[in-house]
């Protein structure tokens, strides 16, 4: 256990050294913050209770999913593996005493948590000066918001974590990350919440895995489960992440038997 | 300047060749730009099914800010687009050799990495234009035929210049690469709504500093007929031009200064 929190740890610490590029990244997700917040008032304004949420509910939630961006890598990629398959530099990863897919997920989370605090805080932030913004009511719900973000982490990192290992078998699958993204921007919830889906395509995405990552935490942020149905809620994110962190373990095995690295 | 631009063909057709190789791969990418530009345009058709108007405008109007913007920023994308890696050439050191070839080094900066998979996006901004154009109620005279192609040439512009000056911005700050993106795809963004939505100090912001709103939003008011929520005088509405040319002056010097300020990273 020791040496996957001190992965975790000097993951952290690896994304802390990229100063400059976090701050021009936390910018920009706070100018996006803005640009959004202000579309979808003028969508609330038209329609004042769509979906269940109130205009400070979806503002909350557009600032949200700016802060979850970077920390749930929601456009993919943010795991080394990939190009490590491609230079053979995966032979080495395989040879650690420590177990594969468990080395990488506590480096994500390692990432993830830094993220939290350096991607995640700003725009919230920021955006709550401008806007009237929603906060949960009791520390129940805080914790409850903060185990839901790690199991949307986990979710995140299961499915880029079975993307990347794609790599064993296409070598570029830089294609496939792309399509990955575009998968998770859109049924995530991150691109506009998933009320605003019309008809069936609402209850389709919050039945994908991706709802697990922007829409589930986000709803519990701003309060919309309480007793059962915040337990269900979290049960529901921790299942995905059971299940595709399981097929990632199949698709390690798969993997590492064909593997052939050449050179010397 | 000839030879600027034939030495970014040359570059240009390599990389082309080089992306090539991995045809599967090269073809998924097409395909993924064309659906995360085309999740843009979904994200406008959601919004559209929950009301009739957003600030006034129809989903048809929408259709062509958006298709006005969005080719306007894929034509720059996909001509300069690889220029915002500038920093990341500083900092491995790699842009002194471009330097120390006989090349302008803008040009060859902006070809670095070109890609066809860029085509995707346009591809598709162009589509919604092209719907648009037919499903907005605009009579397509001659006139207004005309101040369309002069708000797509000036957008085009606009987008190259702030493309550089993000470029050049990196002479500053290497790391700064995502503030680009801030101004670029954030700039496209904000642009492909009625900017009647925003808070006016937003208004005056895109109109007075950064010149975004000329790239589609002040000639489209007189091409759809809408109301200025600034109510400048009409004129404005044929300034796009004159705004793409100030910037591009702003850019050019930008990027000469810049160039000026290096002094590389490396022993």
């Amino acid at each position: 256990m020791r040496v996957y929190l001190r992965v975790a740890w000097l993951s952290c610490r690896r994304y802390a050294t990229y100063r400059a590029a976090t701050v021009a990244g936390a910018f920009t997700n706070t100018i996006f913050g803005f640009i959004r917040a202000y579309v979808l008032l003028a969508v609330w304004h038209a329609r004042p209770h769509l979906g269940g949420y109130d205009a400070t509910d979806t503002v909350t939630y557009c600032f949200l999913g700016q802060s979850l961006i970077m920390v749930l890598a929601i456009f993919g990629g943010e795991l080394d593996l990939a190009e490590r398959v491609r230079t053979g530099a995966i032979g080495i990863d395989l040879y650690r005493p420590v177990d594969f897919q468990a080395w990488w997920y506590a480096g994500d989370l390692g990432r993830g948590g830094y993220q939290v605090l350096v991607r995640g805080l700003p725009p919230f932030l920021v955006g709550a000066l401008v806007f009237k913004l929603r906060l949960p009511q009791s520390p129940t719900l805080w914790l409850a918001f903060a185990v839901a973000v790690v199991l949307a982490l986990s979710v995140s990192f299961a499915l880029r974590y079975l993307v990347a290992m794609t790599t064993f078998w296409l070598v570029d699958n830089r294609g496939l990350e792309t399509l990955s993204g575009v998968a998770a921007l859109f049924f995530s919830g991150m691109l506009l919440p998933l009320v605003m889906f019309p008809g069936w395509l609402e209850p389709t995405a919050r039945a994908l895995p991706w709802a697990a990552m922007v829409q589930v935490p986000a709803d519990v942020f701003l309060g919309k489960h309480s007793g059962v149905g915040l337990v269900g809620a979290l049960a529901a994110q921790a299942a995905w992440a059971l299940v595709l962190l399981l097929i990632g373990r199949l698709v390690t095995q798969l993997a590492s038997r064909r593997l052939a690295i050449s050179g010397g | 300047m000839v030879e600027a631009l034939r030495c970014y063909a040359l570059v240009a057709a390599a990389w082309t060749r080089a992306a090539a190789q991995y045809r599967l791969s090269l073809c998924l990418m097409i395909l993924a730009t064309l659906l995360i530009t085309g999740l843009d345009f979904v994200e406008i058709l959601i919004v559209f099914a929950n009301t009739g108007r957003l600030g006034g405008f129809t989903v048809a109007e929408v259709g062509f800010l958006y298709g006005v913007a969005a080719t306007c920023l894929g034509v720059a994308d996909l001509l300069i687009g690889s220029i915002e890696r500038l920093g990341d050439r500083i900092r491995d050191g790699s842009f002194d050799a471009m330097l120390l070839r006989p090349a302008p080094a803008l040009a060859l900066a902006a070809a670095d990495q070109f890609s066809v998979r860029r085509l995707g996006k346009l591809v598709q901004s162009v589509g919604v234009l092209g719907w648009s154009l037919s499903a907005v109620d605009v009579e397509w005279t001659p006139p207004r035929a005309g101040l369309l192609l002069l708000m797509l040439a000036s957008g085009t512009v606009i987008f190259l210049a702030v493309f550089v000056i993000g470029a050049a911005f990196q002479f500053v700050a290497p790391g700064g690469r995502e503030t680009m993106n801030a101004f670029t795809y954030g700039g496209g963004y904000l642009t492909q709504f009625p900017l009647g939505i925003y808070a006016r100090h937003v208004i005056q912001l895109v109109t007075f500093v950064i010149p975004l709103g000329f790239i589609n939003w002040y000639p489209a008011l007189h091409l759809l007929g809408k109301p200025d929520p600034l109510h400048l005088p009409s004129a404005t509405h044929y300034l796009s031009p004159a705004a793409a040319a100030v910037l591009m002056v702003v850019a050019s010097a930008a990027w000469a200064a810049g160039l000026r300020r290096y002094r590389s990273t490396g022993s």
